[in-house]
């Protein structure tokens, strides 16, 4: 965090003034390791083997927050007796289906509803990235669960996941992370005594816990603690996502995704939403508590924010022209698309794949075989000039007079040359206003986007095409200004906002929002933004002009709440758990909620409220319902439906891991996603033969002084002068073993590519004992690329393909290399000695990478058995990719 | 000069006998930097902006006269940031009056070696005439069972994470309405 968000940093900083202890766990010694009280080296990604091992002593010694774990999770909740866990079945849940690599969940559901669920096999769910969906929406659970008050019962979630985790000890934490045993107890003693009534503690990651083929079960394994011990909406607790880019928040909020439209509304499934009805019923399951119930007014507000007065009630609004998924149309399966020749035209928008992206050499092929390529950047980026300027020049695989690649590059305005918002890391948004004109050709993408919306509607004028329909009676009329005609960016945020179709009335809050076209809203989260007709984010109050929580600076989604789900910050009778951790609270005089923040519940239902049987939406939540996003209105413990690869979080290895799992036969996620592609060859892990070709584990981040793939940072002179030249941390055990000199140069080689760095020997890395063997780790920032005032080898160039099931997000923060003293060769030899790698490590390009490592199942699917179609192979053979 | 002018020009004199006895104030301020103005005292005006590189969002203020940048500084109003920057926000200046910035369109012709000139509205006109070609060689309909679709794999896009919501708002919109459903961002990897 002091590395990559310095200035977020101050406030742990305040917190160590005040007393709170600070841990740092992270693979490399960092400045944030300097500043923390505690520095805890772990192998890369192990993480849910270290949380795990906290939940197990949580459990244990009974140090959970009870009345808060009783209230508001689902802890009592008695599960299915058809559910097995990974410790029945060698790391694999019931349900799994190696034919399709994913899970049926009808066995994981509570008694007595493993019929009533639409779950079904979830490897269209995974390709779609729709697991998560189910999260946010709440999976269709009933509001009345049969409950064990007392925790007793061995099938409720309690007992279940005191099980699940009951071998993650301090032993097996050490033998899987390296962690030693007495640091981990440190570590575990301290968070548990920091929560309760009086006290609360706060859990923050970055994409260190988001890049990896189990990254949402990393977030659901913090998640499980920090419920466990009450620490989720209140003040001082939480879990906090550090995220890389100015609105990184706000591009997931309003998703340029393939698979979301604005407000986390789906993008319509060919198969499973043939009607607007039944792509709204997906989302608010009829009958279902919390706020989602009130989708169809959200959907078709939406509908009618894009096609205006041509969507109406009795064409659904439009809903038939939105194109439809049928699969997976995530950045990668595009980029092997593109290599493939599947894709014409390709748009870069402030976004550098050639350096950003896993698999460099895959994304500047994929490029290098498209019809056009449109870049909108500041400066030119490596993405921009793979052309001419890229390591596969240099080996002769892209030739530039044979590559037909039409490029066009357009100069953006910087944030300083445009005036729109930003929506930060914690769902803030803030507006920038604008101080000069952006140079020479250079323009706002509000500009290019709405001037080629303008120019694509001129020339369909006279289509009488069906096709074309959705463009020509897209609403896309914005007042422009200036001699650019450039649009009103405060337009397009009052339609964000929604309004009243009839009047153009701004509306206030989402709850405004109709399903009979007279409201419009192009993101029903941020309703509220523009109420009152004022533009909310641009609210710069100052700091010592209104208390600690700041609500009228900017403006947060939902409703200006700062911190979400702050019902939980009082007891179940509405009194503040403690008059130091008071937040949110029900004042009975008045007969409604107030506090600090906006209350994250309806402002005057009682605590003693109690839902009619047949209610459902938010009338169905009682009054000490605090999650009111969810189908029950509880915190998970265990998710009974949406995380795709399991209820519970489970420690596998990575997918190129030098280690057998010491935890179970299952090695690695069973529901990865993995793509069998000729250019995407996996390393060999355990208990595959030849994984020790590649003996040390790599990882990269970033360094205060550069920002992600270089474009911002490499180009400024300053910031290249700090870190002027790529190089890779090494320890002086691993200096020794592989005979490299401080300052010297290395080259580290994976199935992919070989690159080049100097070498750092520093002992900010460490050798781990890890079950039994010292594993090597090394460490290397991500920030270089061939353009700019300082270049070097392209960290990423080293990584695979493998996903995370339930969000298509690739596992960059851990692989397999080996390393070696010297420059890399150049030109076909570099080529030659990837090859020879390959060949010694057994990577043919058809090699099928073995899922199912344990045999559980039964012989077909036995470890080691790589003569098989995979289940991913068969998966995808059965899908229509398109 | 007089002497009185002189002795009272003394450093130490004034160390001495003005309000700044540790002489790290006004007691050693040259006659040079008495002169010197602060650019944001003769800055145009100031405009409240946020730092563009990560999400903790910080405080910035843009001052600007004549139409360009002349410094940019932590907003010491902000409950986030309380004034402060890192270094990449601190360099921001240095970001947007780069040099490097490329200001004119540059296009680089199929099989070309070197990149050439084009006007801005023509390079719109082309982008729009290969969306709609490359529109109409993929476009499907319905699917195998007579499903709609609605929708081209033929065109892709990436990124969206540095740009305001407004924009990224337009850029959905748009296309979404052209049947473009390979559109992805930072928040994928």
């Amino acid at each position: 965090m002091a590395e990559a968000h310095p200035v977020g940093f101050q406030w742990v900083m305040e917190a160590k003034k005040r007393g709170a202890k600070v841990f740092h766990v992270d693979p490399r010694f960092t400045r944030t390791s300097a500043l923390a009280d505690t520095y805890l080296p772990i192998r890369a990604g192990t993480d849910i083997a270290l949380l795990g091992g906290v939940v197990r002593y949580i459990l244990d010694n009974e140090l959970d927050f009870r009345e808060y774990v009783l209230a508001y999770t689902n802890a009592a909740t008695i599960v299915s007796e058809k559910f097995a866990d990974t410790e029945d079945l060698d790391g694999l849940f019931s349900g799994y289906n190696p034919e399709t690599g994913s899970y049926d969940h009808a066995s994981w559901q509570y008694e007595g509803q493993e019929g009533n669920t639409t779950v079904r096999g979830t490897g269209k769910e995974r390709d779609s990235a729709s697991g998560l969906e189910h999260e946010s929406h709440g999976e269709p659970v009933p509001a009345q669960t049969r409950r064990d008050e007392t925790l007793r019962h061995p099938r409720c979630v309690y007992q279940i996941l005191k099980r699940h985790f009951a071998r993650y000890t301090p032993e097996m934490v050490a033998r899987v992370c390296g962690i030693p045993e007495e640091k981990f107890l440190e570590l575990a003693r301290a968070w548990t005594e920091n929560s309760g009534r009086e006290r609360t503690g706060a859990l923050v990651y970055s994409v260190g816990w988001t890049q990896h083929s189990v990254g949402v079960q990393y977030i659901r394994t913090g998640s499980i603690i920090q419920t466990l011990l009450g620490n989720m909406g209140r003040p001082g607790g939480g879990i906090l996502a550090l995220r890389g880019h100015a609105s990184i928040q706000g591009s997931t909020d309003i998703p340029t995704l393939f698979n979301l439209l604005p407000g986390y509304l789906p993008m319509p499934h060919h198969a499973d939403h043939p009607t607007f009805d039944k792509w709204v019923d997906s989302i608010r399951h009829p009958g279902q508590k919390g706020f989602w119930g009130n989708s169809r007014a959200f959907a078709a507000s939406l509908l009618k924010a894009y096609w205006g007065d041509a969507a109406t009630p009795e064409n659904d609004f439009g809903y038939g022209w939105l194109p439809r998924m049928t699969g997976d149309h995530g950045t990668y399966q595009q980029v092997l698309n593109m290599i493939d020749g599947k894709v014409k035209g390709y748009f870069l928008l402030g976004q550098n794949p050639a350096v950003g992206s896993a698999h460099g050499r895959a994304q500047r092929l994929g490029m290098a075989n498209l019809d056009w390529l449109v870049v909108r950047d500041l400066f030119l980026i490596e993405s921009a000039t793979f052309w001419k300027n890229s390591p596969e020049i240099a080996t002769g695989e892209i030739v530039p007079e044979e590559c037909r690649t039409e490029v066009f590059f357009l100069p953006a305005a910087s944030h300083v040359e445009k005036e729109g918002t930003f929506t930060q890391t914690q769902r803030m948004l803030q507006w920038r206003e604008k101080a000069v004109n952006p140079p020479g050709d250079a323009r706002s993408e509000l500009w290019f986007f709405y001037h080629l919306g303008r120019v694509l509607r001129e020339k369909l004028a006279a289509s009488t095409k069906p096709r074309d329909r959705a463009l020509l009676d897209l609403a896309w009329d914005y007042p422009t200004h200036g001699a650019h005609a450039e649009p009103s960016a405060e337009a397009v945020l009052r339609e964000i906002n929604g309004f009243d179709v009839a009047t153009g009335r701004p509306l206030n809050a989402f709850a405004e929002a109709k399903d009979d076209g007279s409201t419009a809203i192009g993101c029903w989260i941020y309703t509220g933004v523009y109420a009152d007709g004022v533009n909310q984010a641009a609210r710069r109050k100052s700091r010592h002009e209104q208390d600690w929580v700041a609500a009228e600076w900017g403006w947060a989604w939902p409703a200006n709440r700062r911190t979400l789900y702050n019902r939980a910050s009082a007891d179940p009778e509405g009194r503040p758990w403690s008059e130091r951790k008071k937040y949110v609270w029900w004042d009975p005089d008045a007969g409604e909620w107030t506090g600090y923040d906006v209350p994250d519940f309806e402002k005057t239902k009682p605590p003693s409220y109690r839902p009619p049987e047949d209610a459902s939406g938010p009338a169905a939540l009682a009054g000490d319902d605090p999650f009111v996003m969810q189908g029950d209105g509880k915190a998970w413990l265990y998710a009974p439906s949406g995380v795709l690869d399991g209820p519970m979080p489970t420690h596998y290895e990575p997918a190129e891991s030098p280690m057998r799992n010491p935890l179970y036969g299952q090695q690695a996620n069973p529901t990865r996603k993995i793509y069998e592609h000729p250019i995407n060859r996996i390393n060999p892990s355990p208990p595959e033969p030849h994984s020790e070709v590649f003996p040390y584990v790599f990882t990269v981040s970033r360094l205060t002084e550069h920002h992600t793939a270089g474009g911002m940072s490499r180009t400024v002179p300053r910031l290249a002068e700090l870190q002027p030249e790529m190089f890779v941390e090494v320890s002086p055990e691993l200096a020794a073993e592989v005979g490299l000199a401080h300052l010297g140069w290395a080259h580290l080689i994976s199935g992919r590519a070989v690159i080049e760095a100097r070498v750092l020997v520093t002992d900010r890395l460490t050798p781990l004992r890890v079950d039994g063997r010292i594993i090597h780790q090394v460490w290397l920032p991500y920030h270089f690329g061939s353009e700019g005032l300082v270049t070097g080898d392209s960290a990423n160039d080293l990584f695979g393909i493998t996903l995370d099931p339930n969000v298509l997000i690739q596992e960059s923060k851990v692989g397999t290399c080996d390393i070696r003293s010297g420059r890399r060769p150049t030109g076909p030899a570099l080529l030659d000695l990837v090859g020879d790698y390959q060949r010694r490590a057994g990577m043919p390009p058809d090699r099928k990478v073995p899922i199912v490592t344990t045999d559980v199942l039964g012989g077909e699917n036995a470890a080691g058995s790589t003569d098989e179609q995979t289940p991913e192979a068969a998966a995808r053979d059965g899908e229509d990719h398109a | 000069m007089g002497l009185k002018t002189f002795i009272q020009g003394w450093p130490v004199y004034r160390q001495l006998t003005g309000t700044d006895p540790l002489g790290r104030g006004a007691a050693a301020q040259s006659a040079r930097s008495a002169e010197l103005t602060a650019r944001t005292e003769t800055a145009d005006g100031v405009a409240r902006s946020v730092c563009p590189y990560c999400a903790v969002g910080c405080g910035q203020r843009v001052f600007h006269k004549d139409g360009r940048v002349t410094q940019i500084e932590g907003d010491p109003d902000s409950p986030i940031s309380r004034g402060r920057l890192c270094p990449k926000g601190s360099a921001s200046k240095s970001l947007v009056t780069s040099p490097l910035r490329q200001t004119k369109v540059r296009y680089r012709r199929p099989y070309a070696t070197e990149w050439e000139d084009l006007d801005l509205d023509v390079a719109l006109d082309m982008i729009a005439d290969r969306i709609l070609a490359a529109r109409d060689e993929t476009w499907e309909d319905v699917d195998d069972e007579g499903r709609p679709l609605n929708r081209t794999l033929g065109i892709s896009s990436l990124g969206g994470a540095t740009l305001d919501n407004e924009e990224n708002y337009l850029i959905k919109k748009l296309f979404t309405a052209m049947g473009a459903l390979q559109i992805e961002n930072q928040a994928r990897i």
